[in-house]
């Protein structure tokens, strides 16, 4: 059921007016069997997967909640206490190796699923490739928002192995939190500590909340349908002959892709805050208005914050005090250098999160390529950093000023946009010939004396796209300045009403859906 | 209790914002579209239907092959025949079946005949087609069991209840007649006929390709069936022709299929393709397409013939000594009279139809 279908809205309204109408004990329930109607119309089969995750995580983190009850338990007792010191130490030690292995077990099998289902072809393509071999390539379902969901369950597993939080003891409630139907498709890949109070809670029905929920509802199909979906049109002229659209093109559909991805994906997390707000289930922001940023460090404080945070929380930070690493870093400051081995481990943790941040947006070697250009760009700027730090000290006045920010911010966020290009054309080699033509074809007069409108789009849909663009600017400068537009338009009664039912128009009207269009899923569905 | 009185406030807003917004979705669906003024006057038939004021003894419900074809205003003339034709484009059977079942409902007539053209198609077409046949069509349950039975596998029923979401993207190629013909429209037909003063003579008739199955569908028999029972709970008696328009090939299969079905359950089926001689059709004058659809004056001849048969066979009343209906046919007669005066001008003056082109 796609977020843009008459089929979805539907079944929106259908669930809100149920949700405040049934006795709010049994709210969370209806959301489950929403999760459920909502994920078996992309499948069944994607729904036994799920349970089998559901299923491993729930007795995974119950066991490593008795074992741990059980052993706070025992040496509580009179018997426990009677213990020795070394007895008391090698007793919690073996239930730490039981619940270790539990953990492990929940890993394997969890990020188990989503490796086989997700990364079987591109091993076989690769070892193919590698072998000059002809295994055939698997025929898989890849259920969907499989990446999300793996990656909130897990973060319970590690949650509760930490003891961080608690293991719920209601399976449907694991169920809920894993299949949580806005935040299936593209996140924001939430934590249990975060989610569990809200989402299982009773909601009494709150008009500005549920307001402001469907004000964000609407944004978001803004933002998708008469931005996104209408640019994607010429990304997709542009990215698919990279042939024929080389130089200036490929600079024109980077920028046209960062504004669609962002519309895209801000769009899609708009709705999904929405819908939850509306639901009464409050959920973390994902974005921070990214094209702000000044480096690439900050853009990537502000850009997809959830899925940063789970990578810097359960790979970057555990790996970087990882022992094996703490030992080799050891030995490089004694036989290599002092400053290198003190580096050695963020730099080894930074590269493994990078590599492994962009296997988990696809599988394929552009987007390996892409995380480690990541990885190698935020090193580098942490690198020069002192440089930097020495030249903001000398030149105070000039760093400090609005044009030195936005020099910054422009810098960024091309930065940004010819990292994507290896998201624009998925291929490695294409993307580093498209960039490289952008500085050895000067087509740039051809490509502004009526070529874009061969594209796909007409002088007035690059019009709406640019007024469309406008607008999000601008909402983003004010959100910047002044915090959230919507509780700045409700002080003023009449005008959030007036805004949004003119927002509705121009979706209803100038939105890219229906017979002619091709209105797109989400771009990061597919991740 | 101020907290409730701004929440009170905000619920009004809030109100009155769901108003305008229906309402200003309804109005810029009316302005968006299409209004088949000129060039493609076809999806302006349907909705033309409402503005009778007379019954008619008469209707006719099929394709083009009625609404290009018979005249009512000349079985009128010569008979005294009130007579409606319900055609639209490619009209497919189900949907001639909610449009007679819709009429049924708002008049009784006497006879109603029915076109087999449409009878090849048993499944959905074209979405365009569907459009220019049932938006005309005020909301009722005729009209979405007509959407339900008509739409292809891309089409969505909320898109023909609200029309902005079907063409929405007509923004950028609004015209002055999108604003001139926003709420009320001109007519286009005179009693359902569509008129062509224009003549191209029929010259080759394209080969008559060979069908792989010539099995007329099971969608199809079981719309007729309906149609026949609907008929006869009306008290209306259903007539099956076929119009001898020459092409599309009419197959000798499909006929003896629906002739057989005629004697099986006592109807009528007039096969009028090999009365051309007996009508007096000459495809070199009396066609505006080569022999696909007559023009005014082949459409005249069929219509004498035609009205002959439905006054002495089914005994159609004469209605020209009602002053009701003589004054309401008095003006058809007129419109009909000056819409061919205008197109024989045009003739005169370009050559060829101008107003029959898209915007040339």
């Amino acid at each position: 059921m796609l977020f843009t279908s008459y089929g979805f809205i539907a079944f929106l309204i259908i669930l809100f007016a149920l949700y405040y109408i049934i006795p709010r004990k049994r709210q969370w329930l209806l959301l489950l069997c929403a999760d459920v109607l909502f994920y078996a119309c992309a499948g069944w089969q994607g729904l036994v997967f799920m349970a089998a995750t559901v299923t491993v995580s729930w007795a995974a983190t119950n066991l490593m909640g008795s074992s741990l009850s059980k052993q706070k338990a025992y040496l509580a007792s009179d018997e426990g206490k009677a213990l020795s010191r070394p007895e008391r130490k090698e007793y919690k030690k073996q239930h730490e190796k039981k619940r270790k292995a539990i953990f492990i077990l929940a890993l394997v099998i969890d990020l188990g699923i989503l490796a086989a289902l997700k990364y079987t072809n591109f091993v076989i393509f690769n070892f193919n490739s590698l072998f000059s071999t002809d295994v055939a390539a698997v025929d898989w379902v890849l259920p969907l928002g499989i990446s999300f969901y793996t990656f909130q369950t897990v973060s319970y597993v590690i949650d509760v192995y930490w003891e961080k939080v608690e293991p719920e003891r209601n399976i449907l409630k694991v169920a809920l939190f894993t299949s949580f139907f806005p935040l299936l498709i593209q996140g924001p890949i939430s934590r249990f500590g975060d989610l569990k109070d809200t989402l299982f809670a009773e909601h009494k029905a709150d008009f500005k909340q549920i307001s402001f929920g469907l004000q964000r509802i609407l944004w978001g199909y803004f933002k998708k349908l008469v931005i996104a979906d209408r640019l994607l049109v010429a990304v997709t002229a542009l990215c698919g002959d990279p042939a024929t659209y080389s130089g200036a093109y490929v600079f024109l559909g980077a920028v046209f892709y960062a504004a669609e991805l962002y519309a895209d994906f801000t769009g899609g997390i708009d709705i999904t805050i929405g819908i939850a707000q509306v639901l009464g289930v409050s959920v973390r922001e994902n974005f921070i208005r990214p094209y702000f940023s000044r480096n690439i460090a900050e853009y990537w404080r502000r850009w997809h914050i959830s899925m940063g945070t789970w990578f810097k929380d359960y790979i970057f930070y555990p790996l970087s005090v990882a022992p094996w690493l703490l030992k080799l870093s050891k030995k490089a400051r004694k036989s290599i250098s002092d400053g290198f081995g003190r580096k050695l481990s963020v730099y080894v943790s930074t590269i493994v999160t990078w590599f492994l941040t962009g296997l988990w947006h696809g599988a394929a070697w552009n987007f390996v390529v892409w995380g480690l250009l990541n990885a190698f760009f935020i090193l580098l700027a942490e690198e020069f950093k002192p440089l930097s730090v020495k030249f903001r000290e000398k030149n105070a006045r000039l760093t400090s000023s609005f044009g030195y920010r936005v020099f910054e911010i422009l810098r960024t966020f091309l930065l940004m946009c010819s990292l994507r290009i290896l998201d624009c054309y998925r291929d490695v080699a294409v993307s580093f010939e498209a960039f490289a033509s952008i500085f050895t074809t000067n087509n740039w007069v051809q490509a502004f004396s009526g070529e874009l409108l061969n594209l796909g789009l007409t002088a007035a849909d690059y019009l709406v796209a640019g007024i469309g663009i406008a607008l999000m600017f601008t909402v983003s400068c004010v959100q910047e300045k002044c915090g959230s537009v919507r509780e700045l338009l409700w002080k003023k009664t009449a005008v959030p009403y007036v805004v949004f039912g003119l927002l509705a128009l121009a979706i209803l009207v100038f939105g890219a859906y229906g017979v002619g269009y091709d209105s797109s899923q989400f771009i990061y569905n597919q991740f | 209790m101020a907290k409730n009185k701004s929440k009170k406030v905000h619920i009004i807003c809030l109100a009155l914002c769901l108003v305008l917004v229906i309402a200003a979705v309804w109005l810029l669906g009316r302005l968006l579209q299409p209004k088949y003024m000129s060039g493609v006057l076809e999806g302006a038939m349907t909705a033309e239907y409402y503005n009778e004021t007379q019954p008619h003894d008469v209707i006719f419900i099929g394709d083009c092959e009625v609404y290009e074809n018979f005249s009512p205003v000349t079985m009128w003339e010569d008979y005294g025949i009130t007579s409606y034709i319900r055609g639209s484009a490619q009209q497919l059977i189900w949907q001639s079946y909610y449009l007679l079942e819709e009429a049924l409902e708002k008049e009784s007539p006497a006879v109603v005949v029915y076109n087999v053209q449409a009878m090849k198609y048993s499944e959905p077409q074209s979405e365009a087609y569907n459009r220019m046949a049932l938006d005309g069509m005020p909301l009722s349950k005729h009209k979405i069991d007509a959407i339900e039975a008509s739409m292809c596998t891309d089409e969505d029923m909320i898109s023909y209840l609200i029309p902005l979401l079907r063409y929405h993207s007509r923004w950028n190629e609004l015209s002055s007649e999108d604003f001139e013909y926003i709420f009320t429209r001109k007519p286009v037909t005179v009693s359902g006929y569509l008129m062509r003063a224009d003549t191209k003579p029929m010259t080759k008739l394209p080969n008559v390709p060979v069908l792989e199955d010539y099995t007329i569908g099971e969608a199809c028999w079981y719309y007729l069936d309906k149609m026949r029972e609907l008929c006869q709970s009306n008290g209306a008696e259903l007539v099956l022709i076929k119009s001898p328009s020459l092409w599309p090939h009419w197959y000798d299969e499909w006929d003896e299929q629906i002739s057989e079905y005629a004697e099986e359950n006592g109807l009528d089926y007039i096969n009028l393709l090999p009365c051309a001689e007996e009508i007096g059709l000459d495809m070199q004058s009396d066609t505006y397409d080569g022999g696909l659809h007559l023009n005014v004056y082949g459409a005249q001849k069929l219509s004498k013939y035609f009205g002959k048969l439905l006054a002495d066979k089914y005994e159609v009343p004469d209605r020209r000594d009602d002053a009701e209906i003589s004054a309401c046919w008095g003006k058809k007669c007129e419109d009909y009279y000056e819409l061919l005066a205008a197109q024989k001008a045009e003739l005169k003056e370009y050559g060829y139809l101008k107003s029959w082109t898209l915007g040339e």
